[in-house]
């Protein structure tokens, strides 16, 4: 079955030609449908990057994104992404923000008004469909952002931290709210995060990206029952795994080193 | 599903029953105003030409209502001032925006921006005296010159204000130009345009005054230096004051612009 995302030989570098800046070297990874991944890495690593790629918002300099199998040129309404600040539009209301990529697509204003409500009710907003996003706190305001993503039902949801700048409690609620977003709508997730709990809870699969330049360092497939439950974040293989990724973050050792028994390349 | 109601956008009593003292203030002001300058008149008894009673200027300014001289100058400087709005933003607005959008012709062109920013653009006033035949265009002409290049500054500052990831938004949702210039360029850039759109109606008023100091035959600018000669302070008072109403007058409907346009920053 062709893999509903999958990266060839993903090359980035910026700036000057003869004097580039190697954000990603030769990144390859599939992605099946319907699955929850996490990407982790040292800051600067080109995480971002490799989202933006992903996006279409940049072109990698060499290798191909295929998205169910066919070559990615430029953005499409397949992939919705979710960017690491909370870039609502302060003018608009929260169903104005949320209903904007089907304005943009040419929906009229009764349908998406409609499918904005939905979506304010999926992401437990009821009632701020018209304050403006100054009047929400940090984690509604992303919580909005997220619904503003759903909005064209992609297949893919790329999120960059999402919830990065806010605070633990906030951030594990929508955390799980997330998961619960997923179960329910079954969209394939890849997100970044910088935190490693964060992480091996909330995925299928944990990708280790490694300092600049961005080379894959490991893949862990974590086979631990996913919707997790509460009590598993004490659980002795829960932490194993957390220590197991950390040790592949920390590791500085050249991406070609065999990684721990677990590791699917 | 429907359950959201509009939150409740009331103001506390205290302001408006301030902002009703404000106005009701107003009148009173005027009125203490103008005896003031009446006592001032009658206790050092200045010959009118020095300064005229407020009853003197009161009787010109019924008179120049009644042969219509009041209303034909009045009209022509708004002609002028409105014309001038209109060139000088569309102008600036237009540069701007592609200035603030092209890193290679921004790189060209703002050191002249920069340079010409600081020189009075009012003393090529007498070159397109000389230039430009049509009285009107050429007011037109400066009034637009005078607002120009701050409201060509406040459009690079405000299309340059736009959040990058807003654009890369926009983006990801494939929005075409014309999308990302309606939805997100305009919108973000609107309390800059219009600070700057208030800066330049003031502008454009003293432009056109100052240019109808010279070589024009008529306008409140020319009122004003006809009034000098004649020793016709009266008159002068007269124009002096339509053209305070006329600033009042756009900055208000500018201000009244702004207060509309920028009504969600208010929500509290
Ligand atoms: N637009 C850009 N131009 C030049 N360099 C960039 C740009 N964006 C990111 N970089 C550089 O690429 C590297 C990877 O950045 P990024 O993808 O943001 O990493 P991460 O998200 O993992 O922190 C960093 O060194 C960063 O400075
Ligand atoms: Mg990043």
């Amino acid at each position: 079955m062709t893999p509903l995302l999958s990266l060839r030989h993903v090359y980035k570098a910026y700036g000057d030609p003869n004097d580039p800046l190697h954000a990603l070297n030769d990144v390859s990874f599939d992605v099946q449908r319907g699955e929850f991944v996490c990407m982790v890495g040292p800051s600067g690593g080109g995480k971002s990057t490799l989202l933006r790629l992903i996006a279409g918002l940049l072109h990698p300099s060499a290798g191909d994104i295929l998205l169910d199998g066919v070559p990615l040129r430029q953005p499409s309404s397949r992939i919705g992404i979710v960017f690491q600040n909370i870039n609502l539009m302060p003018w608009r209301t929260v169903l104005d923000n949320i209903a904007l990529p089907l304005e943009l697509s040419g929906v009229g204003r009764e349908q998406r008004h409609r499918v904005a409500q939905e979506l304010i009710h999926l992401v437990a907003l009821d009632g701020f469909a018209h304050h403006y996003p100054h009047q929400l706190s940090g984690g509604m305001q992303q919580r909005a952002a997220i619904a503003r993503t759903l909005a064209h039902d992609p297949d893919l949801l790329l999120l960059d931290e999402p919830f990065g700048a806010l605070d633990a409690l906030t951030r594990e609620r929508l955390n799980r709210e997330l998961l619960r977003i997923h179960n329910m709508r079954g969209q394939t997730i890849l997100m970044i995060t910088h935190n490693i709990h964060e992480a091996v809870y909330l995925a299928d699969r944990v990708l280790v990206l490694s300092a600049r330049p961005g080379v894959l360092k490991c893949d862990f497939s974590i086979p631990l029952p996913h919707p997790s439950s509460e009590d598993l974040l004490t659980d002795a293989s829960y932490l194993q795994w957390v220590r197991r990724v950390r040790g592949a973050i920390d590791d500085t050792a050249p991406a070609d080193l065999p990684g721990p028994p677990q590791d699917q390349t | 599903m429907q359950t959201s109601v509009p939150p409740p956008v009331s103001q506390p009593l205290s302001v408006r029953r301030l902002q009703l003292i404000r106005v009701a203030l107003a009148p009173l002001t005027v009125l203490l105003f103008l005896l003031l300058w009446e006592a001032l008149v009658r206790w050092q008894d200045y010959p009118a030409f020095i300064l005229p009673r407020p009853i003197d200027v009161w009787h010109k300014l019924l008179l120049m209502l009644a042969d219509g001289t009041l209303f034909r100058h009045t009209t022509a400087t708004l002609i002028e001032i409105v014309g001038g709005l209109v060139l000088g933003l569309g102008l600036a607005t237009s540069l701007g925006y592609v200035l603030a959008k092209s890193p290679l012709l921004n790189q060209i062109l703002s050191p002249y921006v920069v340079a010409l920013q600081s020189f009075p653009i009012i003393a090529v006033a007498p070159l397109l005296v000389i230039w430009i035949k049509a009285s009107v265009l050429r007011t037109v002409i400066i009034c637009a010159l005078t607002l120009f290049f701050p409201a060509l500054v406040n459009t690079i500052v405000g299309i340059r204000s736009v959040e990058p990831e807003l654009m890369a938004l926009m983006r990801s949702l494939r929005a075409s130009r014309w999308q990302i210039f309606t939805r997100l360029e305009i919108p973000a850039a609107l309390p800059v345009l219009l600070a700057g759109l208030k800066v330049g109606t003031t502008l454009s008023v003293i432009g056109a005054v100052i240019r109808e100091f010279v070589g024009a035959n008529q306008g409140l600018g020319f009122l004003i230096n006809l009034s000098r000669g004649l020793l016709d302070t009266s008159l002068l008072f007269v124009a002096l004051f339509t053209l305070v109403l006329i600033s009042l007058g756009l900055y208000g409907a500018v201000s009244l612009l702004e207060y509309r346009l920028l009504a969600w920053k208010r929500v509290a």
